[in-house]
């Protein structure tokens, strides 16, 4: 019986030990400012950093920063490269199917298009989008001749160069570029898609789930997220 | 890096660019070029002998190896690059943790294949999640330079078998009548001379790497073409050092590194040439006779 309580309780130290220094690799895409992005310092940087690293830290985890090219982002999950996607994914039944989402921590927020005239043909023209996105699949079905690229910011540079007549993306993420450039201008009206970005994980991953899922709701109680989602995306985006 | 860098907003033109040029990103991208290098340093040894054992097992009079040389270069030369980067990789990767599961935890009962995820024990993870980025990195720089040797061996292979044939019949013969056994042929008279005849086609190959470590990031190496891209992409004020779509500069940087590559390697090529041609029963290598004569 001894015995018994002492292997119980060498394991639920090592237990614990295991946990405190757990280290989860967190995937990242690092071209989608402010979501993330590769700072000037070549780290990883942006709303998903400040909010993972918070996470981490209240799960008492240690978190490794990993970027990934976008197209191969979810196979890559999926074979144990890292353990999570913080990459302004959008949570859609597609890729339910393959992974599972936390509850999200940026609501479900407008899509928009940008282009460099009022008048482009928003139902029959060209629209850049990124490959793989819900966007793209908007598009793809909007009628509109889509154009794919594997980064967003290719997707800028076709609607500037004028081999696509506007893109369409989060607009959080075109509200600064738009806002900067005096030739830009947002067209159409805005429009909801997805169920909000949520944190990717294995399907098998529960317990990790679970873990970051309670700390995001904690955050969303405590208002700590809309401060976060202001001071990032401006006054304007969504909050919770 | 400057004391002056620390409020880019306000720096003259000069300065900015300084600043700019030598921030942390930019100290990668320059990394990178090192990392490209070392690729190259280390690939190119290595193709060359996994093409030397390709094509020595090609022409072996022992049946089974004859198939395996066969089957190793007509399947990899075989294969689109882009689809065996991807799918060799992976599949490298997956074979290595599921060998070293088998290892290091003989009692895991759950399945390693769950619909789509691919799960090993912890401790069986290459390399372990709590390693360090840089071991990481170093494993998947391994992995890149195994697979570009296995590539560009097949070819090679082929290139060095085609070579062993060019070898004039004569000179085999000859070495037969004084005496030596087939090994001692092999080394001694069939592979120095063989080189000239190879070299062509080893050089063609060669260039061909040069311009092939793109897919290094296909492969999670961030290379020079990934850090000139994500550094020339426009950048709004989220960045210290805004900037509009600069990826036209970048690439012509690219442009000047596989140039002065490609003629660096041009003028070892032609001096491994002349020097190989030395005494050989080539064109080359009677005309070089007669101008000694």
């Amino acid at each position: 019986m001894n015995k018994l309580i002492l292997t119980t309780a060498v394991l639920a130290i090592t237990a614990t030990g295991a946990l405190a220094q757990d280290v989860v690799r967190m995937g990242t895409e690092g071209a989608y400012p402010p979501y993330n992005f590769i700072n000037d310092d070549g780290e990883v940087d942006g709303f998903e950093r400040e909010l993972g690293d918070i996470l981490c830290e209240r799960a008492n985890l240690t978190c490794e920063w990993v970027t990934n090219d976008w197209d191969s982002i979810i196979p890559n999950l999926v074979s144990g490269n890292y353990d999570t996607i913080m990459a302004g994914m959008s949570i859609t039944g597609e890729r339910d199917e393959v992974i599972d989402f936390t509850q999200n921590y940026i609501p479900p927020a407008a899509s928009a298009y940008a282009a460099m005239s009022e008048d482009v043909d928003l139902e029959g023209g060209i629209i850049a989008a990124q490959v793989n996105t819900i966007q793209s699949g908007y598009v793809a079905e909007s009628g509109a001749t889509l154009v794919e690229f594997a980064s967003p910011d290719e997707t800028i540079a076709a609607v500037r160069n004028g081999e696509a007549d506007a893109v369409f993306a989060d607009k959080d993420f075109l509200v600064p570029i738009v806002d900067e450039d005096a030739d830009m201008m947002f067209v159409g009206a805005d429009v909801a898609l997805g169920g909000g970005v949520g944190m990717g994980v294995r399907e098998s991953d529960t317990e990790l789930k679970a873990t970051f899922d309670a700390i995001i709701g904690e955050m969303k109680a405590s208002g700590e997220l809309n401060e976060m989602i202001t001071r990032w995306f401006g006054e304007e985006a969504m909050t919770y | 890096m400057f004391e002056f860098c620390a409020d880019p907003d306000i720096l003259p033109t000069g300065q900015w660019f300084a600043c700019y040029l030598t921030n942390g990103s930019h100290m990668a991208f320059y990394a990178s070029f090192g990392t490209v290098l070392l690729l190259l340093a280390i690939t190119a040894p290595a193709a060359l002998l996994f093409g030397f054992g390709g094509a020595v097992a090609s022409r072996s009079s022992i049946l089974p190896l004859r198939w395996l040389g066969k089957i190793y270069t007509s399947m990899v030369r075989g294969i689109p690059d882009i689809a065996f980067f991807l799918f060799f990789v992976i599949a490298l990767d997956q074979g290595l943790e599921w060998m070293n599961h088998q290892i290091q935890c003989p009692d895991w009962t759950e399945p390693i294949r769950q619909g789509s995820e691919f799960r090993v024990c912890p401790e069986a993870k290459l390399p372990l999640t709590s390693a360090p980025q840089a071991v990481h990195e170093a494993y998947n720089f391994g992995i890149a330079v195994f697979t570009f040797a296995l590539v560009f061996g097949a070819f090679a292979a082929n290139v060095l078998f085609g070579a062993m044939r060019a070898v004039p019949r004569p000179q085999l013969e000859t070495a037969a009548a004084y005496g030596m056994t087939s090994r001692q042929t092999f080394w001694r008279i069939l592979v120095p001379q063989m080189w000239i005849y190879a070299l062509p086609g080893l050089s063609n190959l060669w260039m061909i790497l040069i311009k092939a470590t793109p897919l290094l990031f296909l492969l999670g190496v961030e290379d020079i073409v990934f850090w000139a891209r994500s550094l020339g992409g426009a950048k709004t004020s989220a960045f210290d050092y805004p900037h509009p779509d600069w990826r036209l500069w970048y690439f012509l940087g690219l442009l000047v590194f596989y140039l002065l590559m490609t003629k660096g390697s041009e003028v070892l090529l032609t001096r491994l040439t002349r020097r190989l041609s030395h005494g050989q029963a080539t064109m080359a290598g009677e005309d070089m006779r007669k101008a000694a004569a």
